[in-house]
Formats: C-alpha cells, structure tokens, sequence
C-alpha cells in the first residue's frame, strides 16, 4: 500500500470572512466552521455554543482544558476519506494522496468532562513540554447544554466530532493547494516484502490503544478500540486518518488524534524501511478493564508476532498504572516467541523521582526508552490570555488543591501538560 | 569572592610514590597538587584549591578510623564549599578511600562532596550515597574527568539543580530525573531495536525493578469475633471529596467514619479517582468499596464487626513512595483500634 | 499498599482485578474482581444479582483471610 503525502506548511492563521489557504496563511471564517460542525445531530444536542480563538508560538497564551488535538488533511486522490468510519463513510484509507496543512492543529478545549484534560502553553517553560506550543493552533471552545453533567458520554462524543468536523472542514482548503513538499511511503505483502529485503530483519510496530473506558476509547475506523481484537492494519492507513482518539488518559500521556495522525514509531520506522530493517506493519491491540481481556490481547499480539515471522517488534503504550500491565504482559510474550523488543513507555516516579516508575516490571523487558516522570512539578507562569478556562486547574490529573495559585500561575506535574511525556515517543523528554 | 575547596588524593597523584609508598598517613598541603591543577584550570578563578590532602591508600585501608578522624578535623577546620576526591579510575583502594571518606565529610560534616572513579571500581558501591563521575579505568582518563567532575563540582558549590546522571556525567543514583535527550523517543527506539537485532550493546534508560516481598501473616482463626476493616486505593470518598483528595499523584489519604452507615448511595459518596471511568463507582460506591455487603455479613454474624472507619486513597499516578507511606501510616491506626484483618480493595 | 498492612502484622486480603501487578508488587491474598472500574460489581445486571456476585467475592475474600498461606496465593474460588 503506497500513500504519499503532500505537505502544505501553514505559518499563520487569521480570521477571515474568506476562506482559504494562500501563502502559508490560513484565512478563515469561524462562522463557517460553526455551520459545518452543526450538521451534525449530536452537536446540535449537546453543545450550546462555540467561540473560536488563535493561539500562536511564542504568545503569552495558555489554553486549557484541552481535550484533543487534531490535523487538518484532505483526501485528494484515491480511496476514503478523513476519518474513515466516523466522518467519512467506511472505506479502506491509506493509498493515494493526501494533502497536510502541516504547522497547525484544532485543538478542542472547554468545560471539563472528564479529569483527565490538558494544559497547553504557547510561551514560557510548560511550552518545552508539549510540541503543540510549535504550532499554529485553531482553539474551539464548547459550550455545553445545560443539565450534560448527567450525559457526559454524549457531551463528551459530541464535542469530539465538533473537532473532528472542524479539522475536515479547514483541510478541505487545501485541495487544490500545490504541496510544498511531498513524501511517498510505503509497505509490501508479506511475501512480497520478504523477497524484496531478503536480508532485512522483520520489524512491526505493536501500537497499543487506550481503551479504559475512561469516557471513551480509542477509534479505529470508527469501532471503538475495547471491542476489537488485536489485529494488523498498514502503517499508512494510521497515517491517513484511521485511527483518532477518543480516550481521556492523564493528558501527558493521552495519544491525540494528531499524535496518531503523525505517529513517530510509524515515521522512524518508514526512515530505516529497506535500509536496516524491512518494516512489515502494525499491530494493532488494546487496553481494557478486564484482566480476561489483557490476557487474550497479549496472547493474540504475541501470536500475530510469530505468525509474521518477526525479528523485531517495537511496542508503544498508552497511559500508565494497569496498562503498564498489558504492556508487560505483551513484551514477555512477544520475546517469549523469540521476537526481540524494544518497548516504549513513561513513568510515574513521584515528585522525587524515588518511586518505582512502573506500576509491572518483568526481566525480559530489557530494552525500554522512557518519555520522563509525568510526577515531575513544574511551575507555568501566568499568561496574558487564557483560552478555555482555569476552573478546572486544580482537579485534573496532575493538579491538586490550590494548583492554581492568586497570581494565575500553576503549580503541578507535568501530568497536566498535553503530550509532555508521549509514549509513543513523540517527544524529547526522558528520564535516568 | 572564590569558592573554596578541599581536595583529597592519594601518593600517587600526590607524586610521593607508587605501591612502595602507600603506607603513608595523611598530611595536609597548601594549596593544590598533582590533579588538583587541572581541577583549578577548569573553574577559571571561580573556585580554588585551599589545602590537598594526601594518603596512602594502604594507610586508609588498614587504619580507616584513624585516617577518617584526621582528615575530618581538618576539613572541618577549613570549612570547605566542597570536598572533591580522586579521581581514582580503577584504583581499588584509592576509590573505596575517595568514596568512604567523601560519605563520611558529607554526613558528618554536611558539606557538599564528589568524587570520580571507573564504575567497577568498588568504591563505587556507594554511588548512591554519594556523587561520583564516571571515568575511565585508567589515568590516561584525567582529561576527560577533570572538566566533568569541575563542571559538576561548580554546580553543586553554586547550588544550581543538578541534571540526569547521563547529562552530568555521574553514576546513576535510582533517582528518576527529566532531561531533553537530543533525539525523539520514537528514533530511539528504533536506533537500540537495529542495535538489539545486530547483538550489538546497547543501554536501556529504565532498568526493570526488583521487589521486596513480606511474609503472610497468620490466617484469621475465627471470623465471628474478628474486626475487619475496609481499604481502597479505588479514590471512594463522601461526596464532594472533603479532602480534596487528588485525582491523580494523591498527596494524602482519608480517612472516614462509617458508623452507621449501611450503604453507600450515589448521595453520599462518589469517587476522586481519575484513572478509570467513575460511572459506575459513584452510581454505586459499593461496587468499590463493599460497605453493604460487609455489614449484611456483620448483621448475619458471619464476622463480628466491620471497623468504623475506612481508609482510602487513589491509587492512580500516586508514587509508590507515597502509598506506602499512607498505609504504613494508617496501617498503625487500624492496629491501635484493634483491627483483626483488612480487606483492600483495588481499581 | 498490602505489603505495608502486611508488615504491620495485619492479615490483608487485596481484591483486584489486575492480579498480575498484584503478584508483582507482592501481596500475598488475593481474590480477582470483575473490572477496573467496577471490581465489586456489574452495572450490567440488575441490583440484585449484583449483590450477589459481590456477596460471593466479598466471600471469598474472607476465605482468603482464614486460609493460612506460605506463599503467594490467588483464591480463585
């Protein structure tokens, strides 16, 4: 499966009553964006209002709580559409072309639904944690119903495609735009594959997906990630859209749907494919609640493992302290079949950095690259403006009473910063 | 105004003599010696080297309490900013006297101390005790060790927050600390996968952990008469979270009565955790934490009584440092009421 | 957290579902639960039955707190 790649750089977005992509800037008409996320019913139901805002590098900005984060794209040759299953309808994606308004994101931010909700800075030091802080980002603020503390569920559902929408509706401005740099990736049948890299160890990539339930789950092609067994999707079907995040996690460590868009393990491998190693795919497996569940998806990853004919499989996982556990129970059984790994993850250590990092731990788990210590505290100055609102500072995931602080500064951990410890190993943070 | 050093080095360095000379005592030097220039070179005027301390390793070895006390009423005279030893490479007992005597100045005295030596070197047994660089087996090693233990030595004197043991150059001490490293995790990953499918070396940044385990105690003999309490790190506390108890790193645990109480209701207790979806537990606390069924038992006579308080915590994100703390806490409190047994219950 | 009762020479039982972290960080009785979110219940079925699969565990877990053990022990039953 051949997808290539056409990247349109945004250096600016501004608001506009035309919409439309010229010269690297994004003009845009919030009105317009506000039409297309209310065709749909669940948004209709559940979002009273929406206000719009930019946020750029390098403002004295803070938004928060941030629920996802998302890049807008276009299908412009070949099968599907952007977010197959749950926006477009259900069709294989990842051939063809696409185009990527690459240096800007939507990010979706508002009332609170569940703890686990972000902080992104533009400027000052919480902005060195999240990659977000480097891009040009189109803010919408949801206003709830009144009475959605009862369906949160659907709140929080709502509020996803409302982003989800937003991103369609601004990628499609760049359809008829000429790329400036274009990319092609590629992966081959197993058999073909084998033959073209006769000499190549087998590499997949076991990308592990939140599916606590945690509110909602991860998507993949619009079925939620708990309801699936492990199986094998192209590593350009990620790529283009098939899989988007639905999760709450704590927000360090939570995969946004543009971490899934751009995964980093699916971008390095493709660097080394048919130079040092022959990329075969991905295995897809999830995080669930029950331990029947944790045990069935190891076992079936550990298979698939074996049934490719592995040398090597590269494991990321997604949030910590129970999935800590399929992420040990994986590892053990894929080396246990004889396939070598290298696993990602991060750790929760304590402010000291004293505490035993992981919530499991087993031996043959020898070759591990770490995102930090999500305990780590941090003091965020105050802003100028804030987009979202501070309420919620001192009850999400990393925040505790009195986290906000009389001047608008805040004292917390990491935890709270929107893909500050990426355990798909988005970032440059680690720990020793 | 500089800041002021003592340096400790054995007869070697010291250029008194080899093997045939280390049963020397410890004198007291002016100034700097032997490596002592380059440590001086590498601060450019912010610190400087007040006295050198020489011994002989045989000496330090054979009469460690005597050689201890010596030099410790010497630093102590002196009051250093900081007490540096060696670097002592692979020299055996040159390290375990660089790092035994560095613990020593650092506990007794509380002045801040490094030291450098191999990381084979046995005194390196104390690397979590005390700061040692990491160098080369050998003395050939001394230019790369000196501007690394001088940086090092700068920091600590001037009190800045010291980095990750790989970005400052010592031996890791088991305490986890952040740093940026130069290329995404995703890079690195694949970089140590092609290392580990070569069989070439390569450095895991976490090594897994090992656990310490406790005995069982003995078995309940009988359960009418037995006072049983109930735990969670499932985060169930009254609504409204009084103790404003974390969602996520909890600081502290609670602690609540429930005498009384036969059952928990979506009116009077919910959950503070934030690591799984809280539907279920503040729709009905029981299905966390059993108070109903407990006390349908206690009613029956199946046990003799459940115990009137509670404790709880959230397990999520929370340190293990901490939750042990917390337990081990209240783990008195229950022993003090009289508790027979626990029932723990995890989300 | 079990470990720390333990140690204070209390006989604790750790009901959860995720026994394999149990086993790791050594708790020595352990009864599974259902779920994560709900290891002594099913929103699933009605109060009752609830109850009564609760009624079990908690059971069970008693069991567990009268059984003498050399070793690291899951009650399955």
């Amino acid at each position: 499966m051949k997808l290539e790649l056409g990247y349109i750089q945004i250096k600016d977005i501004q608001f506009s009553k035309e919409c439309k992509v010229e010269n690297g800037t994004l003009f845009i008409d919030p009105e317009v964006v506000k039409a297309f996320m209310y065709q749909d019913d669940d948004v209709k139901a559940w979002v009273k209002d929406f206000s719009f805002d930019i946020a750029k590098p390098g403002e004295s900005v803070r938004i928060t709580p941030v629920k996802d984060v998302i890049e807008p794209r276009v299908k412009v040759e070949g099968q599907g559409g952007q977010f197959p299953g749950v926006i477009a309808k259900v069709d294989t994606v990842g051939s063809g072309k696409t185009h990527v308004l690459r240096g800007m994101a939507v990010v979706t931010a508002g009332k609170i639904v569940g703890f686990q909700e972000g902080i992104i800075d533009m400027t000052g030091p919480g902005a060195d944690y999240t990659y977000f802080s480097k891009l040009n980002n189109f803010v919408v603020v949801a206003e709830p119903v009144e009475g959605y503390q009862d369906h949160k569920h659907e709140y929080e559902h709502a509020v996803r495609i409302a982003g989800l929408r937003a991103a369609v509706c601004i990628g499609e401005l760049g359809r008829n735009v000429t790329p400036d740099e274009t990319q092609e990736f590629e992966t081959f049948g197993i058999i073909e594959g084998a033959k073209k890299f006769p000499e190549l160890p087998r590499v997949a990539y076991v990308h592990m997906l939140q599916s606590q339930g945690l509110l909602h789950d991860t998507y993949v092609y619009g079925v939620d990630a708990k309801r699936s067994l492990t199986t094998i999707i192209n590593p350009t079907e990620t790529m283009d859209g098939a899989i988007l995040s639905g999760n709450c996690v704590s927000a360090c460590d939570k995969n946004t749907t543009y971490h899934h868009q751009n995964n980093p393990v699916v971008a390095e491998l493709f660097a080394q494919h048919g130079k040092k190693l022959n990329y075969v795919c991905n295995i897809i497996t999830n995080e669930n609640v029950y331990l029947a569940d944790k045990q069935r998806s190891s076992d079936w990853t550990a298979k698939l493992c074996r049934l490719l004919d592995l040398d090597g499989a590269i494991v990321s996982q997604e949030g910590f302290g129970n999935p800590d556990t399929d992420l040990i129970m994986n590892t053990k059984k894929i080396e246990l079949q004889g396939v070598k790994t290298t696993i990602i993850t991060d750790e929760y250590a304590g402010q000291d950095g004293k505490s035993q990092s992981l919530a499991d731990a087993d031996p043959l788990a020898d070759a591990v690259v770490t995102g930090g210590n999500a305990n780590q505290n941090i003091i965020l100055p105050p802003m100028d403006k804030v987009i979202g609102t501070l309420d919620y500072v001192d009850v999400i995931a990393g925040g505790h009473n009195g986290s906000l602080r009389p001047d608008g500064s805040i004292e917390a951990e990491i935890q709270v910063i929107t893909g500050a410890t990426n355990e798909m190993g988005f970032g440059l943070l680690s720990a020793r | 105004m500089a800041f002021k050093v003592v340096h400790y080095i054995n007869q070697f360095f010291a250029q008194v003599g080899g093997e045939e000379m280390a049963h020397i005592a410890p004198e007291l030097r002016e100034g700097k010696v032997g490596p002592g220039v380059a440590l001086e070179a590498a601060w450019k005027g912010e610190a400087a080297i007040a006295k050198t301390i020489v011994c002989g390793d045989s000496y330090f070895a054979e009469h460690e309490k005597e050689a201890k006390a010596t030099i410790l009423d010497w630093v102590k005279a002196e009051a250093p900013d900081l007490f540096i030893a060696g670097p002592a490479f692979n020299a055996g007992r040159y390290g375990y006297a660089c790092a035994t005597i560095a613990k020593a100045v650092k506990e007794e005295l509380g002045i801040k101390v490094l030291t450098g030596m191999y990381e084979e070197n046995p005194g390196a047994d104390l690397k979590k005790d005390i700061l040692i660089v990491a160098t080369a087996n050998n003395a050939a090693g001394m230019r790369q060790a000196a501007p690394k233990m001088a940086a090092l030595a700068l920091k600590l004197m001037k009190g800045e927050e010291i980095g990750a043991s790989v970005v400052e150059g010592y031996m890791n001490q088991g305490i986890r600390v952040n740093f940026f490293e130069k290329e995404r995790g995703a890079k690195r990953a694949v970089d140590m996968m092609i290392k580990k499918l070569n069989d070439e070396p390569f450095v895991t940044e976490y090594p897994m952990p090992t656990f310490d385990r406790v005995a069982p105690n003995p078995a309940i003999k009988d359960l009418s008469k037995a006072t049983i309490a109930l735990c969670t790190s499932g985060g169930i506390v009254p609504k409204g979270n009084p103790d404003h108890i974390e969602s996520s790193s909890a600081s502290h645990y609670g602690e609540y009565c429930i005498e009384g109480v036969l059952d928990l209701t979506p009116e009077t207790y919910e959950t503070a955790h934030g690591g799984y979806d809280p539907v279920y537990a503040n729709a009905d606390a029981d299905r966390v934490l059993p108070v109903d069924i407990m006390r349908e038992f206690e009613a029956k006579g199946i046990i003799g009584k459940l115990h009137n308080k509670y404790y709880a915590t959230v397990g999520n994100g929370t340190a293990v440092a901490n939750a042990k703390a917390f337990a081990a806490e209240y783990a008195q409190k229950l022993k003090a009421d009289g508790v027979d047994a626990v029932i723990m219950t995890s989300t | 957290m079990v470990k720390e009762i333990e140690r204070a020479g209390i006989p604790v039982v750790h009901m959860c579902t995720v026994t394999p972290i149990s086993m790791t960080v050594g708790a020595n009785r352990i009864v599974p639960t259902i779920a994560i979110p709900h290891p002594l219940g099913n929103p699933s079925l009605t109060m009752e039955e609830e109850k009564d699969i609760r009624r079990k565990l908690v059971g069970r877990a008693l069991k567990a707190l009268t059984t003498e053990v050399t070793e690291q022990t899951i009650f399955e039953e």
